[in-house]
């Protein structure tokens, strides 16, 4: 499957990425030659084969629904770009 | 005192031989004097180290000292520092000062272990030379024109300049294993879910694994009891008692069954690799080793499986970097979008977004079922063979990489080419397997890996299977010229 510029920029777009349109090319190159590599495993059959998600096959632990850790909110929103009275700042969203 | 490795310094310690704070400015003065060439160190954290290194010397004097209470290491840049720059190779982390500590941070430091300072690796451990680096290449210290090996490059040639006695590392498809072997020491990734991967920062979760860079077998044996353990901030962590790996580091290697994949001694490997390999087998057919021929089927396909599983893993993991919370933000964003956009587009370096591209696509309505299902599929089929084959044997060898260091530049603009670079390394962690890379020989003056498999939780017997061949060889002990 190779990937035209177009498929680039809309992947990008996908993934919230801003690529240079001069390097939108060469992208599309390295991502058709990747995917083209990644092709061979269309020739195995794993047709019964459950996927495995977890080397171990382990299932997610859970924990009893009690606090555990201390509110750090200073301490996490001073390596923040942008903060005022204990929220993030973003660019307006609604006009 | 910088010749020593980790054991014997810790007994030297213990002794009054010379104190922490001594070895910490001998390293400290290693760095001065050789990382101007290697780039080995992110940040150096002189202040810290020291203050660290008086209060090991309190714990020694009072006789509250453990084997690594005193000993200067190098801490790959992918873990979380409370308060000391954790860039990840990223310029997107450039400003990120780690407001908590990982458990691997805090299991070192409660150990009385003493950092002095932040690696040098691939952006985001993406990369097999070093070179996505933001902060520029690692060079390799046996021969400055070539690369070190990759991610966790800046580790492996810290050590292996002896600018430190160990370092942290992580491995994801082979960035400990890889560059310990193109730096001649000995590397090791533990078991998936072994070391706690809480403040490790993320690439590709179910892939990932924290472990150790050191001279030799029993060093890495000291340091691992101290990093390894159930972590119940890490939800994959493994609730399982650790061994003791010291004690098992003499056992003899009498009866050993040792498995040779066909698939790893066939094209593709360099043949002054391939010999240095047959003569550390044979070495090891002399301790009492027996040597089986085995087959891996499936090898062929580790490699385009990881670049579905790990990409795809990789575009999720790094969604959080978002110019809001942290890292790297536009001046003047004209909105959310373009926030968003032109933080990622001008915090990530190529080979990063050529990953998030990749794995977007992978994960995109329409085409999971054909990627990412149809790679953990086949991920079953690569475990699956190694399941069979610790059927009929203790553990696998074979060559860590194919070739020796390549050049700087050399791979740079080929992703694919630079990917099969771990061609042996990768299916150990689909597979989530414990393995090993030893220094077992040199091609052309550059060092060759000996890669090491074991089944699920088999570190002990990796470590005394390392550790008897470097009792009867040296390569682990030689110096590269100019760092003796």
């Amino acid at each position: 499957m190779a990937l035209d510029t177009r498929d680039v920029e809309k992947i990008a777009h996908l993934a919230r990425l801003g690529i240079d349109p001069q390097d939108v090319p060469e992208y599309s190159r390295n991502l058709s030659d990747i995917l083209a590599f990644v092709e061979q495993l269309n020739a195995v059959d794993t047709s019964g084969v459950e996927p495995l998600a977890h080397p171990l096959e382990a299932t997610q632990r859970l924990r009893a629904d009690i606090i555990s850790e201390p509110n750090e909110r200073e301490t996490f929103q001073a390596v923040a770009p942008h903060t005022e009275a204990g929220l993030y700042l973003v660019p307006k969203v609604i006009e | 005192m910088y010749r020593r490795g980790l054991t014997e310094l810790a007994v030297g310690l213990r002794a009054g031989d010379f104190s922490s704070v001594e070895l910490t400015r001998a390293c400290l003065d290693r760095v001065g004097r050789h990382d101007a060439a290697l780039n080995c160190f992110i940040t150096v954290t002189e202040a810290q180290a020291l203050e660290a290194a008086h209060a090991a010397d309190a714990r020694l004097r009072a006789g509250d000292a453990g084997p690594l209470t005193g000993i200067p290491f190098a801490h790959k840049d992918i873990f979380c520092t409370k308060g000391v720059k954790t860039s990840c190779g990223s310029r997107m982390l450039d400003n990120f000062p780690a407001p908590y500590d990982a458990t691997v941070t805090r299991r070192l430091q409660d150990a009385g272990a003493v950092m002095i300072g932040k690696t040098n690796m691939d952006e985001f451990a993406m990369g097999s030379s070093n070179e996505t680096s933001y902060y520029g290449p690692v060079k390799n210290p046996w021969d400055l024109a070539r690369v070190p090996g990759g991610s966790s490059g800046g580790s492996a040639a810290a050590v292996a300049a002896r600018l430190v006695p160990a370092a942290t590392g992580t491995d994801t498809g082979g960035s400990i294993r890889q560059p310990a072997a193109l730096c001649g020491i000995t590397g090791l990734k533990p078991t998936y879910g072994r070391v706690s991967r809480y403040g490790m920062i993320a690439f590709a979760s179910s892939l990932d694994q924290g472990g150790t860079f050191t001279r030799s077998a029993g060093d890495a044996a000291l340091l691992l009891a101290a990093m390894a353990g159930f972590d119940e901030r890490d939800s994959t962590s493994v609730d399982r008692p650790v061994d003791d790996y010291p004690a098992r580091l003499d056992a003899p290697l009498t009866g050993l069954r040792i498995g040779l994949p066909q698939e790893y001694f066939g094209a593709g490997l360099d043949t002054g690799v391939g010999a240095a390999i047959e003569a550390a087998l044979a070495e090891y057919a002399k301790l009492g080793a027996t040597l089986v021929d085995i087959s891996l089927p499936n090898t062929r396909l580790a490699v385009p499986a990881y670049y579905v599983v790990a990409p795809a893993e990789c575009s999720s993991n790094l969604s959080r970097f978002d110019g809001v919370r942290f890292g790297y933000r536009v001046e003047d964003p004209r909105d959310l979008t373009d926030l968003y956009t032109r933080s990622r587009g001008e915090g990530f370096g190529a080979e990063v977004k050529r990953r998030i591209l990749i794995g977007t696509y992978a994960l995109s309505a329409g085409y999971y079922d054909a990627y990412y299902l149809k790679a953990q599929q086949v991920r079953r089929l690569i475990r699956d063979d190694f399941l069979r084959a610790f059927e009929q044997v203790d553990v696998i060898m074979g060559p860590t990489t194919p070739s020796p260091a390549f050049r700087l530049g050399e791979k740079a603009d080929d992703p694919v080419s630079m990917y099969l670079s771990d061609i042996y390394t990768i299916a150990a962690n689909l597979a989530g397997l414990p393995a090993l890379s030893i220094p077992a020989g040199f091609v052309d003056g550059l060092p060759v890996g000996l890669h090491v498999v074991g089944g699920y939780f088999t570190e002990a017997q990796l470590l005394n299977t390392g550790h008897r061949y470097q009792q009867v060889t040296d390569w682990h002990a030689l110096i590269p010229a100019g760092y003796e």
